[in-house]
């Protein structure tokens, strides 16, 4: 918040892109792997959407709670 | 075949452990910023409404929170949704709007301090000391219950359970405080949304939407009540809680809900520690705009459950004796219906920071009671703030090591477990009494308020003791023979909710009153409290609990 602190919303932006690289990279591996969609639905291909959701947010959050070099 | 419900894959291995880095460096980076006592215990008194509104409805988003009233709404149906209602929203609203200028106002760094303050300390010793001693139990039983999760959803050894997610507790709030528990809740409250929020989404895809879900539920039960909030109340014996809505609108809209969400240190700590009034009071606003929002992640899949599962699920025994799925696995079951590597991996993350948010507030809830309610105000008066500090960062340490004490007690005598929500029940709700005539009541005096309080308490435990002696008082407490344990639990918090007002007021006419010039910032009429008509509307506290009203009405309509 203040006193040149990173804010918590910079560490949850970090976390939730880490995670969505890893989720939406899975997904698009999977596409070309047979073995992979064992779960219901799975045609919609939820991890990769979902792990572009993650990776937008994370993103947005830690572009626009970049901490301040001043 | 495995002996556990889901198998995780590297990739969601991978996942876990990265939560458990960042958590445990957010209580590294933030350890050079508490300390002082009101850095350590109340993060600084600068956090911004939405920090202290997510906190404060993430401290209550315990893992159980999650997987037991997914449990519930397999079992109950709809109904369960009440507990996230009418059983907080008014409470939270009234919270932000009615009592968080006294509280913040009169500076106090606890309710047991506001009692202080208000009716002296011989209320506050009462109340210290049953929540000293109730957050520790209830933080031990919901380390043990998530723990035997873990083991039948993971396969996970108990003890590994226990140990690493409750040591992980204890190093970043014994760290950086208040703050750091804030800061990890708010982390925290992020991956419950996005860990379980695909569960409801793909569920209603599959399911046809809510109509599709409702037919199958009806279809699949033979009856639709399952689907509807309030129109199977008006008899015990027309829903599957055994509840009337007298029950729930008087016993848990107003007495349990009220107790909970305006008195219990847990969640109105960190409240508190908001950076000015406006914020304190938009907070639980903001808090309840997300709470009417948990119902979806929460009642939703296990509805989801009951129309889409092909198998019956049961209670624990009968899962036990037969091999099959209970109730309190309906979470994880859907999560492994639709969640493949990774996706798996953040669900489960989503559990454990469930589990660790509702942890960390009860050990930071702890912390500051036991230094400021018990150990300055009886053991040592005269200490400096540096060892006040550093008897809160012990107390962290010493509190979660108690929990894990209880957790192995209840793993040898898990009938404490049947017993826990009763005797939460017990102090809850006069102390609703006592805080409410005490900010509202200007007569009210101290030996009303410690009077009250004590005579509420005893009272509802002396219920409790009458039914368990004698099953058919059930017919008296609880208003009907048929009335089932949540339904006793509601009217015993009413009926001594009543008796700690009765007893305050009587009490009170009966001694003298402190005079106006004590009651300054603690009671209503004798506080100035601050006007917000030069503030903008859409920054004003009452019009966003205005709409949050609105939506609860609707959304209640809409179910009925």
């Amino acid at each position: 918040m203040q006193h040149k602190e990173i804010p918590i919303w910079f560490f949850i932006g970090s976390l939730l892109a880490v995670y969505g690289v890893l989720i939406l990279g899975y997904g698009l591996y999977s596409l070309g792997d047979p073995t992979a969609g064992k779960t219901v639905l799975a045609e919609l291909h939820a991890d990769i959407w979902w792990g572009a959701l993650l990776l937008i947010i994370g993103a947005g959050y830690c572009i626009k709670f970049k901490p301040s070099r001043n | 075949m495995s002996s556990h419900l889901i198998t995780l894959s590297p990739l969601d291995l991978t996942i876990i452990a990265i939560y458990f880095v960042v958590v445990i460096a957010i209580g590294f980076y933030l350890k050079g910023r508490a300390g002082t006592g009101e850095d350590f215990f109340l993060a600084g008194r600068e956090m911004t409404a939405w920090v202290a509104g997510l906190s404060f409805l993430s401290a209550n988003l315990g893992s159980l929170e999650l997987m037991g009233w997914a449990a519930a709404s397999y079992q109950y149906g709809i109904l369960a949704t009440h507990w996230y209602w009418i059983g907080a929203i008014p409470a939270m609203l009234f919270l932000g709007i009615v009592m968080m200028p006294f509280y913040y106002i009169s500076k106090t760094h606890s309710v047991p301090g506001y009692l202080k303050l208000r009716f002296g300390e011989s209320s506050r010793a009462l109340s210290a000391i049953t929540f000293a001693f109730m957050t520790i139990l209830m933080s031990g039983i919901n380390m043990y219950s998530m723990a035997l999760v873990m083991k039948v959803v993971l396969g996970w050894d108990i003890n590994f359970s226990i140990w690493v997610s409750s040591l992980t507790v204890a190093v970043y709030v014994a760290l950086g405080g208040l703050r750091s528990a804030i800061f990890n809740e708010v982390l925290q409250f992020f991956l419950i949304w996005l860990g379980a929020l695909l569960i409801p989404i793909l569920g209603m895809i599959e399911a046809g939407g809510w109509s599709g879900l409702s037919a199958r539920i009806a279809q699949n039960l033979g009856n639709s009540s399952f689907t509807h909030l309030w129109s199977t109340l008006g008899s015990f014996t027309d829903n599957p809680m055994g509840i009337h809505w007298t029950g729930i609108v008087l016993g848990l809209g107003w007495v349990i809900s009220f107790g909970y969400w305006t008195t219990d240190f847990l969640v109105v700590q960190r409240v508190i520690a908001a950076k000015d009034l406006r914020s304190a009071e938009m907070a639980p606003i903001i808090g309840a705009a997300f709470k009417m929002m948990v119902p979806f992640i929460v009642i939703l899949p296990g509805l989801l459950g009951l129309g889409l599962l092909p198998m019956k699920l049961t209670g624990e025994a009968e899962a036990v004796a037969t091999g099959g799925h209970s109730y309190n696995e309906v979470l994880p079951l859907m999560l492994a219906r639709y969640c493949g590597p990774g996706l798996m991996g953040l669900g489960i993350t989503a559990l454990i920071a469930g589990f660790m948010s509702g942890m960390a507030g009860n050990v930071s809830a702890f912390a500051t009671v036991w230094t400021y309610d018990i150990y300055r105000a009886f053991i040592k008066k005269d200490a400096t703030d540096a060892q006040y500090v550093s008897m809160g960062r012990w107390c962290t340490i010493i509190g979660v090591l108690v929990s894990i004490g209880t957790a192995y007690l209840v793993m040898q005598f898990q009938s404490i477990m049947d017993y826990v929500q009763a005797l939460f029940s017990f102090f809850i709700a006069p102390l609703f009494g006592t805080v409410l005539l005490g900010m509202l009541w200007k007569r009210a005096t101290p030996a009303g308020g410690f009077w009250g309080l004590l005579s509420g308490t005893v009272g509802s435990i002396a219920m409790w003791a009458w039914v368990k002696a004698d099953p058919s008082a059930l017919r008296y407490i609880a208003l009907s023979p048929n009335a089932k344990d949540m339904a006793e639990n509601m009217y015993r918090g009413l009926w001594s909710w009543l008796i700690c007002v009765g007893v305050t007021v009587a009490v009170s006419y009966a001694t003298r009153p402190k005079p106006e010039s004590e009651l300054k910032g603690l009671v209503y009429g004798c506080t100035l409290i601050p006007r917000d008509e030069h503030v903008p509307l859409f920054h004003r506290p009452m019009f966003w609990a205005a709409i949050v009203t609105t939506v609860f009405f609707i959304l209640n309509i809409v179910f009925w």
